[in-house]
């Protein structure tokens, strides 16, 4: 049922916190394959966008299609109704979530943290989900960490665990939020690698990062927020030609050093 | 050595160098750590317990013959055996009703989470005594209950008939331990890190799901030594049913001493079996407790006397904060 037409697109979305305007009438597109990079100074609004995309926070106005399904309305009878939490799920396991503190379970190993949705919301059998689950562990090199449980492992391992956990359910949509900056900076390299793989093999990414490199990298667009609007969207080249003033600034100073 | 300056520190010792530690370090050289103020400290305590212990064994006022006459006596244990079944009893109903009362209080529904709160703040503000003296004489304000049958059929109850001492006991305790049970398995289930919940959404897992498999069994940890210690406080206060003439273990023995004014050792007959009981129940709480952190990976409390004593060691902030 894929249809023609972008895999993600935001039209028109609002989002405020009390008085503090976080998102203000963005829209974007992202193609199927489309690597995706959000970059911008910290309160730009960037996670909000994101977290928005996967439903974890509401928008006050505006709307976000997911392979042309509204997310979070359904149509009853004629009618825009607010989506039961059953779908709301149901369209959320279609967008997988790589999160800036990886958010693993710690009292599951790493191969039941693959397992549990795969097995709970797909239905995927048991044998079938370990075995991919298997598969992903030693695509991010981790084959040997499967029965370890999350807290023993180091933050570079746990954050590929996140990733496998997230690939595990077949999303159509992947989404980083900083997936690097709670790591110590000997550790944001391994993580960065999977991330490049994940890219080079036609995986649908949006990518909220600071790593200027990673973006100029593998991204096929680059967009970047400052308070709550987008002031910059083209090429990766972006990075390296910035237009706004605001944008120089600021990535004259995160790539500095 | 030669450059090394050395500097008197005591009568006895002197500052130490690299390499003179080292050479003494291989040939074992090396003094056992003295914990002279530890020592000093031991000392002092078990003077005054011995103390303690002499006077307490020389009073007369003790007459720890009549303790020993009475400590296994029938009309003791029997009191006892109330004791324990009325706490066992209160305790199940406090923890499986506080933990529908918790989940009420954190749902979305406004209805639920005003009825829970309602619930807990009259539960709370009530003293345990005075809900007891009201479910005993509650025959006074609700005298009968009427069952009426199809056929117009009407089957009346007498309240005192239904409302027994220990059933109003039994009915208090658990009102006000569902109220307690209830906030402390709230406040586990809020210590778990929000970002566990989200991580489990966006995995597609249904909410009911995420808080029995995902969320609880995190929260357990911080419940288990709180929800312990409530079983504790619940068996220690059951006998405050001795004021509605419940046959537990402290009414048993004033029942003795009304006939033959031994208070004190009665009194001591039911004090040592407190001991004793809240003593068994804390070392199922250390055990428990060791067990469950070993299971989730966590800090365990160091095996022995240490651990009995100090429980398991704090979870860095970091790791709270992070939620990994």
């Amino acid at each position: 049922m894929a249809s023609d037409g972008p895999l993600l697109r935001v039209a028109n979305v609002s989002k405020s916190f009390g008085a503090n305007i976080v998102l203000d009438d963005i829209s974007l597109s992202v193609e199927p394959g489309e690597v995706l990079s959000v970059i911008g100074p910290s309160g730009s609004g960037k996670s909000t966008l994101l977290r928005c995309v996967a439903q974890l926070e509401s928008t006050d106005a505006g709307l976000i299609e997911l392979d042309g399904e509204v997310l979070g309305y359904v149509l009853d009878r004629g009618r825009l109704a607010a989506a039961p939490k059953r779908v709301i799920r149901a369209q959320q396991a279609e967008t997988g979530v790589v999160f800036q503190h990886f958010n693993l379970f710690p009292h599951r190993t790493v191969l039941e943290n693959l397992i549990e949705a795969p097995v709970r919301v797909k239905r995927v059998g048991r044998a079938n989900a370990i075995a991919l689950a298997r598969e992903l562990l030693d695509r991010v090199g981790l084959s040997d960490k499967a029965d370890q449980y999350p807290d023993e492992l180091s933050g570079g391992q746990r954050q590929r665990v996140a990733i496998a956990r997230a690939l595990a359910m077949k999303p159509r949509l992947l989404l980083f939020d900083e997936p690097t900056s709670a790591l110590d900076p000997e550790l944001v390299g391994e993580v960065l690698d999977v991330i490049k793989d994940l890219a080079h093999t036609g995986t649908t990414l949006v990518v909220v990062t600071h790593e200027i490199n990673l973006a100029r990298e593998i991204s096929d667009h680059v967009l970047v927020l400052d308070k709550g609007r987008i002031v910059e969207y083209g090429t990766a080249s972006v990075i390296d030609h910035p237009q706004n003033s605001r944008t120089q600034e600021f990535l004259s100073r995160i790539t500095a050093h | 050595m030669a450059t090394f300056q050395t500097k008197r520190i005591s009568s006895r010792s002197v500052k130490v160098d690299v390499a003179t530690a080292k050479e003494l370090l291989v040939a074992h050289k090396v003094r056992p750590n003295r914990h002279l103020g530890e020592l000093c400290w031991a000392v002092v305590a078990l003077i005054l317990l011995g103390l303690l212990a002499f006077w307490v064994a020389g009073n007369p006022a003790f007459e720890w013959d009549v303790f020993a006459e009475y400590f296994g006596q029938g009309r003791i244990l029997e009191g006892l055996w109330n004791t324990l079944w009325i706490t066992a009893v209160v305790v199940a109903i406090s923890v499986v009703l506080g933990l529908g009362l918790a989940a009420a209080r954190l749902s979305r529904l406004p209805v639920l989470v005003a009825v829970a709160w309602g619930y807990v703040w009259v539960f709370r503000s009530v003293p345990v005594l005075v809900q007891l003296l009201l479910w005993f004489n509650i025959g006074y304000f609700i005298p009968a209950f009427t069952l009426l049958l199809p056929g117009g059929l009407q089957i009346a109850i007498n309240t005192n008939d239904i409302v027994t001492a220990t059933g109003a006991a039994i009915l208090g305790l658990s009102l006000h331990g569902i109220a307690l049970a209830g906030e402390i398995i709230r406040g586990g289930i809020l210590g778990v890190p929000i970002g566990q919940t989200e991580a489990a959404h966006v995995l597609g897992l249904s909410d009911g799901y995420t808080l029995r498999r995902i969320i609880f069994p995190q929260a357990l940890r911080s419940i288990t030594p709180a929800l312990a210690n409530m079983f504790i406080e619940q068996l220690k206060g059951t006998s405050i049913v001795s004021v509605l003439a419940v046959k537990d273990l402290l009414y048993s023995a004033q029942e003795v001493y009304a006939t033959n004014y031994k208070v004190v050792p009665l009194l001591m007959v039911a004090t040592i079996w407190y001991v004793i009981i809240t003593s068994v129940l804390s070392l199922g709480q250390y055990v428990l407790e060791r067990r469950l952190s070993r299971s989730s990976g966590g800090p365990t409390a160091p095996r022995g006397i240490r651990g009995l004593l100090n429980g398991p060691t704090r979870v860095h902030n970091e790791e709270v904060r992070l939620g990994i």
